[in-house]
């Protein structure tokens, strides 16, 4: 019985074997589920090192990154990407990234160079911002908001839907935003809000898909919190691509965040000298230029160009809220928590 | 020895990565933090708070519709009740998609207006309805076969004997009814115990129940300790649901030898007013939703959006013709082809998978031993496991294998195993031992004895079971559970993909893609009940 049992396991093990990747030429790179890059590019990679590259999406960003703690000691990867600012320290604290101080960084603004160790090396960045929804302004003849305090006013009554920030990131992206403009004030600030009926849901897809206004769901809020290049997508994504995206950013001073997304070679992974050139390219001009397009963030490489659509229809903020990733970890639980208790 | 492999397959795939991930995650004396146990405590209030509505509703539209399919013969009845079925293999994606596009927000502002509803309550109302909409089946199902296998003749003697209607009822039907009742009443009270994709999906802020929360801790605020803590909880309840009702499915077994009271057209002007309305409210309640999804992914929507006007409503198959288009050069873009094959591939390897150890654990359990009998209760524990829990314990265990694409209908497996066993063990059970001695005494090898006693009455059952796992996998539950290759995506994740950028075309192609799944969801259903074993098969 005992042998029928070994025989089993080692059949099971080798079967499960042969699917796995294994050459030694082979990179594997964990990201979040939003991940995608365009064909041609991973293969120009490919091509230059004779080397294999294999994805694998390991759930929302949070989850990804979980995965990759979890599993540290035998990592699932070799590169990882998709830790954002929110979650960085996190991925320091546990120790799972190695540092790579790579050449490529010269092109990268030390704004988005957070870790000094150059452990997680920023890739892109996006803003998170209200989107409205053009038309019902216009013929509404309503005044877009310009600040925080503004959202309170009777007229934007009902008009606004927000992401829960314990599961969605860009509501916690929007949250904190908003304390770091009112600082301990912003439960306060929530509450009035929410006295002034903002809706509040779970996830982007039911904000944006169901609630929003000028999305195909054709909801009731003419606002919601996505993303500043989301009206860049509007065009992009359709069917006949108009002149003017049907809606835009209230990009103003403090109303929105942004969020940075790290990549990184994780410790014990077999493959270093090509994880470190797969860092390189990340950060070189022909994977930077196809980020916008893929993901529908900005990168993070100035000598980047961006594409047309980017340029007329996505806005980027002039002033986002400004909080350092060590004071989010630091309080990042006890603000979701405490705004959890606020908005019962 | 039959039960074996099936329980070498749980613990190899279930017990494993559930002791690792407790290994590291679990421990006692968080129990006993204030904080903790407040949170314990308002979660499991809501969880049973929201499950035991979800199932009164759930009776309240399952026993009429029960009564309806199993008495009387209608035309257009294969199909209706084929439609209660469709839900219940949906990913929650696409049934919170199709609730959305049919309560939009016109339809439910009027609503907030004529009953004066908070935002919250209607959101509260809408995840009742759709527990109701996912589960209906199972009362169907369960109540309308043993509402069948009555015998008439019991109810005739009692009428002659000068029994009133009533006390037929509360005297005959009733006890003959009651083991079904309860069983039915249990599993849609666990299914809608463990919901997770239509809480997220269509509740919004404070609807948390338990594997909501595990998700929020173990993922979001990293609170593993908790997370294991609350799976534990959800875990323990899962058991003592799942030791009642194998407890109940035995009783309802050694029932007298079934009789089929034949169906027949209503008669009378009051029968006639029940077919006719039960068959109005099942096609609105079942039918609007999922139609909402086909015709909404021909309908061009985006002449009232921004500041164009140039363009029209009107039928467009535009969206079915971008699935074809890789607009973006993507490395993870698939066809709707491939995504389709993907699905069909996985849910053909976890019908393969679950047969294989589903048949020798149901004879095992056809006849039980009393340590078998302790056994069956676990078979059902992976249904209440949290799905997010075992994804981390899976990662313990396995490491960088769970990346191969074999895990996906191993996952699968886990789900539809349950379900397979109960759909063969009352077939296996029904095989007559002496047939098979018979045989044997003639002269029939095993294999032959096999072939041709237990076959031919095993097959149809068989195929149910099969066709059963095939949509399981199909509808992807437990599909948090992995780390994926992004080069296999099925059509849960295409849509999931589509849904998680803006633009028109994203949100059209989603509902073109779940159109897809349900063309593909219906056929089998529509399999399914062309092969049920002479209507007695369990779930």
């Amino acid at each position: 019985m005992k042998k029928i049992f070994l025989l089993l396991i080692s059949l099971l093990i080798s079967l499960l074997s042969a699917c796995a990747p294994k050459t030694p030429t082979t990179l594997t790179v964990i990201t979040h589920d939003s991940f995608s890059v365009s064909e041609e590019v991973v293969k120009i990679f490919e091509d230059a090192n004779q080397a294999k590259v294999v994805f694998l999406q390991g759930g929302d960003a949070g989850a990804a990154l979980n995965k990759a703690v979890l599993s540290k000691d035998a990592p699932l990867a070799d590169v990882m990407f998709g830790a954002d600012n929110t979650f960085l320290s996190r991925a320091l604290d546990a120790g799972i990234f190695e540092p790579y101080d790579s050449p490529a960084l010269k092109d990268v603004p030390a704004e988005f160079q957070l870790d000094g160790e150059h452990r997680a090396l920023p890739i892109d960045y996006g803003d998170v911002c209200i989107n409205y929804d053009v038309k019902y302004f216009a013929e509404n003849r309503l005044a877009v908001p310009a600040s925080f305090e503004d959202l309170l006013k009777p007229e934007y009554n009902g008009l606004l839907v927000v992401e829960n920030p314990a599961v969605s990131s860009p509501g916690l992206a929007f949250m904190l935003a908003t304390r770091a403009y009112f600082g301990d004030g912003y439960l306060d600030y929530w509450k009035s809000l929410k006295a002034n009926d903002a809706v509040v849901v779970d996830g982007w897809e039911t904000a944006y898909y169901t609630n929003f206004s000028a999305s195909s769901g054709h909801g009731a809020q003419p606002m919601v919190v996505s993303y500043a290049s989301s009206p860049a997508a509007e065009v992009f994504f359709a069917e006949e691509p108009p002149s003017e995206a049907p809606t835009a950013s209230i990009v103003a001073p403090n109303m929105c965040f942004r969020q940075i997304e790290f990549a990184g070679i994780l410790k014990n992974g077999k493959n270093r000298a090509l994880a470190e050139k797969f860092i390189d390219f990340m950060l070189s001009r022909t994977f930077q230029e196809d980020l916008p397009l893929n993901m529908f963030v900005y990168p993070v490489n100035q000598t980047a160009k961006l594409p047309d659509v980017f340029t007329q229809h996505a806005q980027s903020a002039t002033q986002p809220a400004a909080l350092s990733y060590e004071e989010i970890a630091a309080n990042r639980d006890a603000w979701i928590e405490a705004w959890t208790q606020a908005m019962k | 020895m039959l039960w074996i492999p099936p329980l070498l397959f749980l613990t190899i795939f279930f017990f494993f990565p559930l002791f690792k991930i407790f290994n590291l995650a679990f421990d006692l004396r968080s129990v006993f933090e204030r904080d903790n146990l407040q949170i314990i405590y308002r979660v499991s209030l809501f969880t049973f708070y929201q499950a035991t509505l979800s199932t009164l509703l759930t009776f309240a539209l399952g026993l009429p519709s029960a009564v309806l399919f199993s008495k009387f013969s209608f035309k257009g009845k294969s199909l209706l009740r084929a439609l209660t079925a469709v839900p219940f293999m949906l990913p929650a994606v696409v049934v919170a998609a199709a609730f959305n596009s049919l309560f939009s927000y016109k339809f439910s502002s009027s609503i907030f207006q004529v009953f004066n509803l908070q935002p919250a309550t209607f959101n509260f109302l809408l995840i009742l309805l759709a527990h109701t909409f996912y589960n209906t089946t199972i009362v169907v199902r369960i109540v309308g076969n043993a509402l069948a296998q009555l015998d008439p003749r019991m109810e005739a003697s009692a009428r002659v004997l000068g029994a009133d209607g009533f006390r037929v009822g509360r005297e005959i039907i009733f006890p003959l009814l009651r083991p079904a009742l309860i069983s039915s009443a249990l599993l849609v009270f666990m299914f809608d115990f463990t919901s997770f994709g239509v809480i997220l999906l269509l509740g919004g802020l404070n609807f948390a129940t338990l594997e909501v929360e595990i998700y929020v801790r173990a993922l979001q605020l990293p609170n593993l300790n908790l997370a294991a803590l609350l799976s534990a909880i959800q875990l323990i309840f899962t058991l003592i649901f799942s030791m009642l009702y194998s407890r109940l499915i035995n009783k309802m077994q050694t029932q007298s030898t079934p009789r089929f009271a034949p169906t027949r057209p209503p008669k009378t002007v009051k029968e006639k007013i029940f077919v006719g309305a039960m068959c109005g409210a099942l096609f609105v309640f079942f039918l609007l939703p999922l139609i909402s999804l086909p015709v909404r992914s021909l309908t061009r929507l985006e002449a009232d959006r921004g500041q164009r006007g140039a363009v029209q409503y009107g039928l467009t198959a535009d969206y079915y013709r971008e699935l074809f288009v890789n607009r973006r050069g993507s490395l993870f873009y698939v066809p709707p082809v491939q995504a389709a094959v993907n699905s069909l591939g996985f849910a053909a390897l976890t019908v393969l998978f679950s047969l294989a150890l589903g048949h020798p654990a149901a004879y095992a359990l056809a006849k039980p031993t009393r340590f078998e009998k302790i056994l069956d209760p676990l078979l059902t524990l992976p249904l209440g496991a949290s799905a997010v829990m075992m994804g981390l314990g899976f990662l313990l265990s396995f490491g960088r294998l769970i990346a191969s694409p074999i895990f996906i209908p191993i996952a699968h497996t886990l789900v539809a195993l349950p379900f397979v066993i109960r759909a063969l063990q009352p077939a296996l059970a029904s095989v007559p031992e002496r047939l098979r001695q018979a045989a044997a005494t003639l002269g029939a090898s095993p294999f032959r004895v096999w072939q041709t006693v237990d076959f031919p009455i095993l097959s149809r059952a068989a195929a149910s079971a099969a066709a059963f796992a095939f949509t399981v996998s199909l509808g992807e539950f437990g599909a948090t559970l992995l780390i994926t290759r992004p080069e296999y995506p099925t059509i849960p994740v295409a849509i999931a993909r589509f849904l998680s950028q803006p633009g028109g075309l994203n949100y059209g192609q989603a509902t073109a893609m779940a159109t897809l799944l349900l063309i593909l969801t219906t056929l089998s259903i529509l399999i399914i009940e062309k092969m049920r074993f002479n209507n007695v098969g369990e779930w």
